[in-house]
């Protein structure tokens, strides 16, 4: 009886918690809301896990506490320490995590035989996939053992997936982009018809734990090999990827154990992750599988740099830019990872301030999807510099209104504001769609040299008749121009 | 039987809405949702607290152990820094 009504709290508690999950996601629809809903998802979390505490099952407490204690310490400060600059690489370790948790989670499945005492059926059930006698125990243990080795597959592809995500976004050097071995693709495929051949032979022999074990390696190595050709301006798609997998990790943990709360959370943040995915593909105008399994360069009819960029170059200085910007009513700033790189952020601040303080301007941010290292990069650093969200503005929104800009300023961005996009049909970014800064009155463009982004074709924008390049560090470059102002 | 298909039932429901209330998240949220929501996946941490707290030889509760650790790294660490992220977010004035 006790157990019964146990059963129904516990239940009861998890749809709670399923509740909560969903509205706080909701709040995330708006920033006036989205403080709210973390905390309503922090609360569901905390109703989850406690009435966890609850289950019958759990009768030894140290080893769980100390997981608990030692783990809370370790989140909280790597939270509480990161710098805004640093939440690209600190997304990637937690998606990283999620998916070791599940992986451990179906290992201890694995080892502990379910769990239930089905252990008696365990070799004779899960044989007879199609047997004649399944009981409902046999299924159950069938569909725990399916359920972890699809928990352990996902799961090391996530953590070792992100730990080389990790590693190229901290500057690791030694993390290699492109083809790094021959036949890459099919060593990928191989890899992964492996892995499940792996799940099927652990699924009808589920008491040899070498399978299992098989799975994690193959996994683990499939994670490295299909992160580690992707480049730098391609990580926010592997993020978001990295992302729905650690979701699609605990779904099927949840299957594992047969928990409702488990599933719900992991669909959620499944279907999260692949609409990331697919905004951000779509803002390059590529297909998923392009950027995961095609290597990107200049394609043999783009113009050579020399011929782009020969004498038509015009370089500035923080006092000339300083004359235009006086008289400009308004002023457009476009960041790209070059902003986050020179940890530019706050002299931004101090600029667009002191041009709408002191000269009347209008100041506005334009963000292009992909700008950054990960979705929502750049409105993370531009909002720690207290830039109100309502001056950041989306690509679609602010394009329309392009030619009516007096001065924009490209700080640290390349390929996100390359009209060839537009113009040339056999660029490798031809389609893509871009911030046309072009547009604007005069285009001041803050970079440290003419060297290509990250499609390796130079910029006609550079060499326009209306753009002004202001070689230098992008820091160093707003102080000089906030200077001139402030003399002005 | 049954149970299963009333699992994937969940699953794909859940999924639909995921889909429904995310793609009415702005851009500039998308790190906080890639943050907030990974702390939700942490949500493993009760398969975790099952597995490490339950009367199992020492080996699965060594790995229960590790997978409450990790999960709880996810899930603290996660709440913590979307809340940092998202008190930074204002509107003017």
């Amino acid at each position: 009886m006790l157990a019964a009504s146990n059963a129904l709290l516990i239940n009861g508690a998890y749809l709670l918690a399923s509740i909560l999950f969903i509205f706080g996601l909701k709040g995330l629809t708006h920033p006036k809301t989205a403080v709210r809903g973390n905390l309503l998802g922090a609360l569901g979390m905390l109703v989850a896990v406690g009435v966890t505490l609850l289950d019958q099952h759990i009768v030894s407490f140290p080893v769980m506490i100390a997981g608990l204690v030692i783990g809370t310490g370790i989140g909280a400060f790597l939270a509480i320490r990161v710098e805004m600059t640093g939440m690209p690489e600190l997304v990637a370790v937690f998606n990283g995590f999620g998916g070791v948790a599940s992986v451990f989670v179906a290992g201890a499945w694995m080892l502990s035989g379910g769990d239930e005492g089905f252990k008696e059926g365990l070799v004779r059930g899960a044989r007879d996939l199609i047997g004649v006698e399944n009981s409902a125990a046999q299924i159950a243990l069938m569909q725990g053992t399916i359920a972890a080795t699809a928990s352990a597959l996902i799961g090391g592809v996530t953590l070792l997936g992100s730990l080389v995500a990790y590693g190229k976004l901290a500057g690791v050097k030694w993390v290699p982009e492109g083809e790094f071995i021959p036949a890459q693709k099919i060593l990928n495929a191989a890899l992964f018809l492996l892995g499940i051949f792996l799940c099927y032979q652990s699924v009808i022999n589920p008491d040899n734990g070498l399978f299992f074990l098989g799975i994690v390696l193959v996994s683990c190595i499939l994670g490295v090999t299909l992160v580690t050709p992707i480049g730098g301006a391609d990580m926010p798609v592997v993020i978001a990827l990295l992302n729905s997998y650690s979701g699609l990790a605990a779904a099927a943990t949840g299957f594992v154990i047969s928990n409702n709360v488990l599933i719900i959370a992991g669909s959620l943040v499944g279907a999260s992750g692949l609409i990331l995915t697919s905004i951000m593909c779509k803002a390059m105008n590529r297909s998923l599988a392009n950027v995961m399994f095609a290597t990107m360069g200049p394609s043999s009819s783009t113009a050579s740099a020399d011929d782009v960029y020969e004498g038509k170059i015009k370089s500035t200085s923080g006092d000339e830019v300083a004359m235009l910007l006086e008289t400009s009513r308004r002023v457009v700033i476009i960041p790209g990872y070059g902003m986050a790189v020179s940890q530019a952020q706050h002299a931004v601040r101090d600029l667009a301030n002191l041009l709408e303080s002191k000269f009347g301007a209008n100041v506005d941010f334009a963000i292009h999807p992909v700008a950054g290292r990960m979705p929502g990069h750049m409105n993370v650093l531009l909002a720690e510099a207290n830039i109100p969200y309502d001056k950041l503005r989306e690509m679609d929104d602010i394009n329309p209104e392009m030619d009516q800009v007096d001065v924009a300023i490209v700080i640290g961005a390349n390929d996100v504001v390359n009209p060839v996009a537009r113009t040339d049909p056999s660029s490798p970014i031809a389609g893509m769609p871009i911030i046309d800064v072009d547009k604007a009155r005069t285009v001041i463009v803050i970079k440290r040299s003419l060297s290509p982004g990250y499609a390796g074709i130079p910029n006609p924008l550079f060499a326009a008749d209306n753009t002004l390049m202001f070689f230098g560090d992008g820091k160093k470059a707003f102080q000089e121009m906030i200077e001139a102002l402030k003399e002005a | 039987m049954d149970a299963i298909i009333t699992l994937l039932t969940i699953f794909v429901l859940a999924i639909f809405i995921g889909f429904e209330i995310i793609t009415k998240i702005p851009p500039t949220l998308h790190t906080p949702l890639m943050s907030g929501s990974n702390a939700i996946s942490g949500v493993t941490l009760i398969g975790a607290v099952v597995a490490a707290g339950s009367d199992v030889p020492i080996l699965p509760q060594a790995l229960g152990f590790l997978a409450v650790l990790f999960a709880t790294i996810n899930v603290v660490g996660g709440f913590l820094v979307t809340n940092r992220m998202l008190s930074m977010f204002k509107r003017k004035g």
